[in-house]
């Protein structure tokens, strides 16, 4: 019901939210040549965008990808922080039950330790959770123990059967319908994935 | 278990001392026999069947514990499935959850799979449950402390962990059948109706 409701906000969450993409990219590239300018997602509009289509309740285990993210949902006091990826997806399960629109933050090694509960929990009994998942060692660029779960990322989830979108600031309105869509209509994990320098974090 | 420590209950006669005390409240069941023991028992919409996801149990009745926190929200463990999700005892002890009852039945064996011992016999579970944070923690096997404890357990701020020494006895118990889908809609709308 929440999430329906969130969908109507969605396209105005996002208009704002584009409008401040915008605006943040124009005060920031003030006397920077073009070429410099950066479209990165602000981390604070992203939280903002996620809390338009009805998200309340996150949980996760960090990376350095994420932690733009994870800043500001601490900061506001609304991120409780799991010690591993498998118990992430299971308390956004009791979360789900509760009433709560769960989602999971984890980077992509992470997603190896969640596979059970995903196979035998989620899938099994169809609870939802959108998965923001960072795509490290994505294009094989990244330290050595990325490279093998960066290049089979998208395979491992279509095998499992769980949705994903990689996120980019032109198609984030659609990426973030695209998510609340199969969350409300198939109740099954969803994944939305992000490339490093997409969404802007603590440490450049 | 040592016999100077009295005689033991099977798991299904504790949970049956603890299900007469259970009224609304809903109750998170781990896989293998013990969701298929809490099935034959005493089946209700606020119970919720893990009936895979070992070692997710606990975890998933913090996420409602966290989500509902006007509710009392209770697990029932068992020794294999919480040394196999240990490292959420950390997550209950630091954020300390008021409303979280964590029972375990420990047998000291995965008794779903052959009696294969299990490391509860060495390592104090209830110990650990103290060193992570837990408010109120019992370690108990005779009935009548079952029933004092739990009580307790319900009338106090937690989190609480009710660690119960049970025997190896399992139940003569069909699997859940009602379809996993039908258990999780059920379940959600017991606890936001």
């Amino acid at each position: 019901m929440k999430l329906i409701a969130g969908c109507f906000l969605t396209a105005l969450a996002v208009f704002h939210f584009r409008e401040a993409i915008q605006s943040c990219a124009i005060s920031n590239c003030y006397n920077v040549p073009a070429r410099f300018v950066s479209y990165m997602i602000d981390s604070e509009d992203f939280v903002r965008a996620l809390e338009g289509i009805g998200c309340d309740f996150f949980t996760g285990v960090p990376d350095t990808m994420l932690a733009g993210i994870i800043d500001v949902l601490s900061e506001r006091r609304l991120y409780t922080p799991a010690v591993g990826e498998d118990q992430a997806v299971a308390l956004a399960a009791g979360a789900f039950f509760g009433g709560k629109i769960p989602v999971v933050l984890m980077e992509n090694s992470g997603l190896g330790n969640a596979f059970n509960i995903l196979m035998s929990l989620n899938l099994v009994y169809t609870i939802p959770c959108i998965m923001i998942i960072s795509w490290r060692g994505f294009d094989g660029k990244d330290a050595n123990e990325h490279l093998v779960m960066g290049q089979t990322m998208p395979q491992l989830l279509d095998l499992i059967r769980v949705p994903h979108r990689t996120l980019s600031e032109q198609t984030i309105i659609e990426d973030l319908q695209c998510v609340a869509k199969t969350f409300m209509e198939q109740r099954i994990p969803v994944a939305l994935l992000i490339k490093n320098g997409i969404v802007k974090t603590l440490q450049p | 278990m040592r016999p100077e420590e009295g005689v033991m209950q099977s798991r299904a006669q504790a949970m049956q001392a603890l299900f007469e005390l259970v009224t609304d409240q809903p109750v998170v069941i781990c896989n293998g026999f013990p969701s298929r023991e809490a099935y034959k028992l005493k089946d209700r919409p606020e119970n919720f069947y893990l009936m895979g996801a070992m070692g997710g149990a606990a975890s998933l009745a913090l996420g409602l514990a966290l989500a509902q926190p006007q509710k009392k929200i209770i697990v029932f463990d068992g020794d294999g499935n919480l040394l196999m999700g240990l490292s959420t005892l950390a997550t209950i002890g630091a954020l300390k959850p008021k409303n979280f009852i964590h029972v375990v039945f420990d047998n000291e064996v995965y008794g779903s799979t052959g009696n294969q011992p299990s490391y509860s016999r060495i390592v104090r579970l209830d110990q650990v449950a103290k060193s992570a944070g837990y408010i109120n923690i019992e370690r108990v096997w005779e009935r009548e402390d079952i029933v004092y404890e739990f009580k307790d357990m319900l009338n106090s701020e937690g989190p609480s962990f009710l660690l119960i020494k049970v025997n190896e006895q399992i139940e003569d118990v069909d699997r859940v059948e009602v379809p996993p889908a039908d258990l999780a809609r059920r379940f959600r709308t017991a606890l936001n109706s």
